[in-house]
């Protein structure tokens, strides 16, 4: 997620942002979670498929830079707005993850003209059941050593994926990742933790259809609060994947990818 | 040099029933508001003695914890202004990134400085990274949010005339106008916590009082980093009276005294860095750089004192976390350490922790008063002329 840069870099709005572009087709732009995206992403490989898949690391995040004016999620939409336009991406597809996810929201409800549809894999974001009950996991009351069993169905998966945490045996540049990953969820995501209140009053915009993938053993944001979220928008519907936890898009990519691909045959189909 | 009674108010009739973290999660059964009630009461008239004594006085808070139940340095303040007649008066201190509202603390402050008559010290700290769960306030770009508290404190302390308006990054008020302004012109002397050279740089320039709590050998490099910053700054060498040390103070008539109040202190040790590990250092409490380079070197929390297991006397001393003897062995302790760092002008005394009890507490700091300090005093004099001349 967090081991190795990506290849290509970008500026925009004063930000150097570092990203991936793999195949060809239709575009979808890969918006990744809390713990950042490498360039061995096996979910936007299978994308890679059948699609252009552009991989970007948000500001703060990967090598991305962050700008003192950068500070919120806002501003994170909004230089992605700048990204799609300077890129040019036309009927472009949103597949974000996590904290990626509500980001993906938060792009489509600001301008959704060149957006086509919205995957929506354990997404955060708003905020559903009343003031005393919490919808998404304090993350930032967790400690380094609980994320494989937190984030994954398999706590061995998950150690595999995060390089078991012996961050003595991992290069200089990685540990850098993850510490500033790390301190770019705080400033992002610390309080209202993970959502923005603004948000279900504004989700009526998003009338593309939306698809949310969610991992039946996610134990950060449960598929209740999944199937509540997408009540919540105008077309949108929910498939709840097996053996997968918030991060079981890296546990099953293969089941992720195909739910993604039949969502977006339909589109096809029916345009 | 100057000596400070300090005592954390600790609810340590508690300890030995709480197993695990003594903060931020721990349990608010375990204090009992009948024991906090007899034991605010003692401290109290422990910094009374202090004042009695010919001590300064100077307490802190903390939030969610077993260790220290003052909630407000200012709220203890505010009581030994008024019970106090001598005692200049050191919070440190206010945790202003903790803190939404700098303009009620200076507020606050300038209403403590009037009711004592002039005898306010401010101390502004950062914030316990593990009282971010309790103030909410967030530890990215905390040290901006610092500074610019810092700033905003100032100002409306100094400030005289019509109200003046702030719109910050972190801060927006349009109407600033603090009554009563300060007893002291402009206003109190600030002090300000650093733990190493990029902080210890900053507190020179403005020309602030340096302390530091428990740093042992990074003690050193913070005070070299401070005064030479400090004659670049303001043209003149720092005087010994701008740096000040925190650590334990344990005073004993014989050494089998010293022995039995060591022994109760102790359980301080084991108990005070008992953080939930999750708390101990959110990401952007520190820079990048430094987690980065933490965890490159396995390490995943910060670590609280830095002793070797079974520390004697001795290497309490030379790791600056406790100064406990006999009269004799705690100038020889605390006159080496200073000479080692290159000079303490103000010595921050916990004179009270652990299970010391308050005849116990009275009595180390009685003998203190009377044997240690006044050749302290003439240490420190010396010092400061020997720290003018290398300049």
């Amino acid at each position: 997620m967090f081991m190795t840069a990506l290849p290509e870099r970008h500026e925009i709005a004063g930000v150097t942002l570092e990203y991936i572009v793999k195949g060809q087709g239709q575009p979808i732009l890969f918006l990744h979670a809390g713990h950042g995206v490498d360039a061995d992403d096996p979910l936007v490989a299978l994308l890679a498929r059948t699609h252009r898949v552009y991989a970007v690391s948000h500001p703060g995040f990967g090598a991305s830079t962050l700008p003192v004016y950068v500070t919120t999620v806002d501003d994170l939409a909004y230089i992605y707005l700048d990204l799609i336009e300077a890129l040019d991406l036309r009927d472009v597809v949103l597949v974000g993850v996590s904290f990626g996810a509500w980001l993906a929201v938060e792009i489509a409800t600001k301008g959704a003209t060149r957006i086509a549809e919205l995957v929506l894999i354990d997404a955060v974001g708003v905020k559903l059941s009343d003031r005393e009950t919490r919808d998404i996991l304090d993350i930032y009351a967790t400690t380094i050593e609980e994320i494989p069993a937190l984030y994954f169905k398999d706590e061995a998966r998950g150690r595999a994926v995060m390089g078991d945490l012996d961050f003595r045996a991992m290069s200089e540049d990685a540990v850098t990742r993850f510490a500033r990953n790390r301190e770019a969820m705080v400033l992002f995501g610390w309080s209202p933790t993970l959502y923005n209140p603004k948000l279900p009053s504004r989700l009526h915009r998003i009338t593309q259809r939306v698809l949310l993938l969610w991992g039946a053993d996610d134990k950060v944001v449960s598929v209740d609060y999944g199937r509540r979220y997408a009540r919540a928008f105008p077309d949108a519907r929910i498939e709840v994947i097996d053996d997968a936890g918030h991060y079981g898009y890296l546990e099953q990519p293969a089941a992720f990818a195909a739910r993604i691909s039949t969502f977006l045959a339909l589109q096809t189909v029916n345009a | 040099m100057k000596f400070w009674h300090f005592s954390e108010q600790s609810m340590h009739p508690a300890w030995d029933h709480i197993d695990g973290p003594t903060k931020v999660v721990v349990d608010n059964r375990f204090c009992d508001p009948q024991v906090a009630h007899r034991l605010y009461n003692r401290y109290l008239d422990e910094w009374i003695v202090a004042d009695q004594l010919g001590y300064n006085i100077f307490v802190n808070e903390h939030h969610a914890s077993a260790n220290c139940m003052s909630a407000s340095c200012l709220l203890t303040l505010a009581i030994l202004a008024r019970e106090t007649k001598q005692a200049r008066l050191l919070c440190l201190g206010v945790p202003v990134t903790n803190r939404s509202d700098p303009y009620r603390v200076a507020e606050e402050l300038a209403m403590v400085d009037v009711i004592s008559g002039g005898r306010l010290e401010i101390g502004l700290v950062k914030a316990s990274p593990f009282e971010l769960a309790m103030s909410n306030q967030s530890p990215a770009r905390i040290m901006e949010r610092n500074w610019e508290a810092h700033d905003f404190i100032v100002k409306a302390l100094t400030h005289r005339g019509k109200p003046f308006s702030w719109e910050g990054e972190f801060f927006n008020y349009r109407n600033v106008n603090i009554w009563p302004r300060p007893f002291q012109e402009p206003m109190p002397p600030m002090w300000i916590t650093a733990s190493g050279p990029t902080t210890g740089r900053r507190v020179a320039e403005l020309g602030s009082v340096c302390a530091t709590f428990f740093n042992g050998a990074g003690t050193k490099p913070l005070y070299d980093a401070y005064k030479e910053t400090y004659l670049k700054t303001h043209g003149r060498p720092a005087s010994i009276d701008r740096f000040a040390y925190l650590a334990i103070m344990v005073c004993g008539r014989t050494a089998a005294d010293v022995d039995t109040r060591v022994k109760k202190v102790k359980a301080y040790l084991e108990v005070q860095p008992r953080t939930p590990k999750a708390w101990s250092n959110p990401p952007g409490y520190e820079t990048v750089e430094a987690n980065a380079g933490a965890l490159r070197m396995g390490k995943t929390g910060r670590v609280n004192f830095g002793l070797p297991q079974n520390p004697s006397l001795q290497d309490m001393a030379d790791g600056g976390i406790m100064f406990a003897g006999t009269p004799d062995q705690l100038y020889d302790q605390i006159s080496s350490f200073s000479d080692r760092v290159g000079g303490v002008g103000q010595l921050l005394m916990l004179a009270q922790a652990g299970h010391l009890s308050h005849e116990e507490t009275v009595d180390s700091m009685t003998l203190f008063a009377q044997e240690v300090a006044p050749r302290l005093r003439d240490y420190a004099a010396h010092k400061d002329q020997e720290l003018v001349q290398a300049a």
